[in-house]
């Protein structure tokens, strides 16, 4: 046995060992990375790609539901920022009846969806928006007189077409999607969503 | 969109109800269990008779309140559906391959051995306490495990279990979702599972829970009897350690 060999097989029985007492949080580490890739399949368009995280996803696991503390979220926050693309003709409200359609449709990146049908943002599921939906959760906030409450100018369009596209930019480790960030919706489905906060006319503001 | 809503809830409610007055069809699926485990299966014609789900080979009284547990003979922690595929290989003859097929049902015409089976071996069940041991170091290393994989965030939407099941009195849309985290969430849902599901017609394991929340959550498809299932399963079956269990249930 070359040096070599022997410390390999040093460190394979310090880990046997560890198993033997309890296990370390390296070893949960590289344990849930096997078993990860042995645990899931690709299906349709939800590839195993899906399983890598991105610095965001890793920072906020790793908290298991803690809150992160002022420099990591200063951190996250920063790095989502940075990523936000606005759009480049300046216009950041497009229709609130498309945006309606959008909030409402909870289909797209399943496995299960068509990859060609609809990709909807399903506002719904976690916010109250317009007063007529009856139907929604409360993961997050109530979004009901949002550009009413907040004013309609433009550093609140700003804020909204921001917070759309990468809600980790405002507040890290919230559990809502970024949906341009990711790709969720499009640049014209993002101002539609944004009207549906800010433009007066949508029953959001009524 | 509204109005839509409500007279599907009421169609629902009605259909549940009636469910409710003729008893849970889960009987039919844990009936069918039973034939099967008695039945001389596979290969070798052996029964689960001998098959050993952690007190003893045949024994299933009380079986599916201690699981997942250790497993010397295959040195893995295992949970119900895992043992049951290791001894159908191990005991019974089957395939990897054919143990592992047509793990949830489908209507007549695709019906689910695996699910009947788990239907049967889970009533016998039904009242003793939830007593998930974590004495082995393998037992310990799955449940920390799956805790990593319930705060997993991934996929477009940055998903994790947590995203829907992490605080109280929270729902999507408007369907309640248990806090998964706290004793009290852990012990309602997972001693209600497997479940017949009137909006389906089906009987559902715990494994088919996984299954279809790994799906709205937008990850790849979770394979059957994988070690991320059991670990989710050991997460959440020791926590809800303490309260007898009470499936196969109903639900909406
Ligand atoms: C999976 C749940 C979820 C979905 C889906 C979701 N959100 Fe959110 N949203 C949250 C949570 C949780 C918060 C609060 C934490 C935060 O600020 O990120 C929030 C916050 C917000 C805020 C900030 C509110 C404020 O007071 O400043 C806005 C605006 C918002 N969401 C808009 C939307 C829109 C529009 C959609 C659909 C395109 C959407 N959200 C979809 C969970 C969600
Ligand atoms: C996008 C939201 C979402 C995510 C993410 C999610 N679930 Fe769920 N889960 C639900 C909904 C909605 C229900 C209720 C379904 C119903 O009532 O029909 C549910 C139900 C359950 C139940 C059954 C509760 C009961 O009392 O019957 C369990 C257990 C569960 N989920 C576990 C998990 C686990 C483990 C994960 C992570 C792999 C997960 N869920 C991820 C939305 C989600």
């Amino acid at each position: 046995m070359n040096g070599r060999e022997s410390l390999v097989s040093l460190a394979l029985l310090s880990i046997t060992l560890g198993c033997a007492t309890a296990p370390s949080s390296e070893e949960i580490a590289a344990n849930a990375a096997a078993m990860l890739k042995s645990s899931f399949k690709a299906n349709g368009q939800a590839s195993l790609d899906r399983l890598k995280q991105d610095e965001t996803q890793a920072l906020c696991s790793q908290l298991a539901g803690k809150p992160p503390s002022k420099e990591v979220a200063a951190r996250i926050e920063k790095i989502n920022r940075d990523a936000i693309k606005y759009p480049a003709d300046g216009k950041l409200l497009g229709d609130w009846k498309n945006g309606e359609k959008i909030a409402q449709e909870g289909r797209g990146k399943q496995f299960s969806d068509d990859p060609a049908g609809p990709v909807g943002a399903n506002c719904y599921a976690c916010h109250q928006l317009a007063p007529q939906e009856l139907s929604f959760g409360t993961i997050g906030p109530s979004l009901y007189q949002f550009g009413k409450l907040r004013g309609y100018g433009a550093d609140t369009q700003r804020y909204a077409y921001g917070k759309i596209y990468n809600s980790e930019a405002y507040a890290a480790c919230s559990n809502m999607p970024r949906f341009g960030h990711s790709g969720i919706l499009n640049e014209q489905q993002l101002k539609d969503v944004t009207a549906l906060l800010m433009d007066p006319q949508s029953p959001v503001n009524k | 969109m509204p109005c839509a809503f409500a007279q599907s809830t009421v169609d629902e409610i009605a259909k549940y109800r009636a469910a409710l007055q003729d008893g849970n069809p889960a009987e039919l699926w844990e009936a069918r269990g039973e034939a099967l485990w008695k039945q001389k299966r596979g290969p070798k014609q052996v029964s689960f008779e001998q098959c050993d789900l952690g007190l003893g080979a045949g024994v299933v009284k009380g079986a599916y309140a201690r699981l997942p547990r250790y497993f010397a003979d295959a040195d893995r922690v295992m949970d119900l559906e895992t043992r049951l595929v290791w001894c159908m290989v191990k005991l019974q003859g089957y395939s990897e391959a054919d143990a592992l097929k047509n793990p949830f049902g489908s209507g007549n015409e695709k019906k689910s051995d695996m699910e009947a089976l788990v239907a049967y071996v889970t009533s016998e069940s039904r009242g003793a306490k939830m007593n998930v041991a974590l004495s082995h170091p393998k037992e310990e290393q799955m449940y920390r495990l799956g805790e990593k994989m319930f705060y997993f965030r991934g996929g477009p939407h940055d998903f994790a279990c947590a995203t829907c099941h992490g605080e109280d009195g929270k729902r999507i849309r408007l369907q309640d979702l248990p806090n998964l985290t706290g004793t009290e969430g852990a012990q309602k849902a997972y001693t209600t599972w497997p479940a017949y599901r009137v909006s389906q017609g089906e009987l559902r394991s715990f494994q088919w829970r996984l299954y279809d929340c790994f799906r709205q959550q937008r990850f790849p498809e979770l394979i059957f009897a994988s070690d991320a299932s059991v670990a989710l399963t050991m997460f959440l079956a020791r926590n809800a350690n303490g309260v007898a269990f009470d499936a196969p249930a109903i639900k909406r």
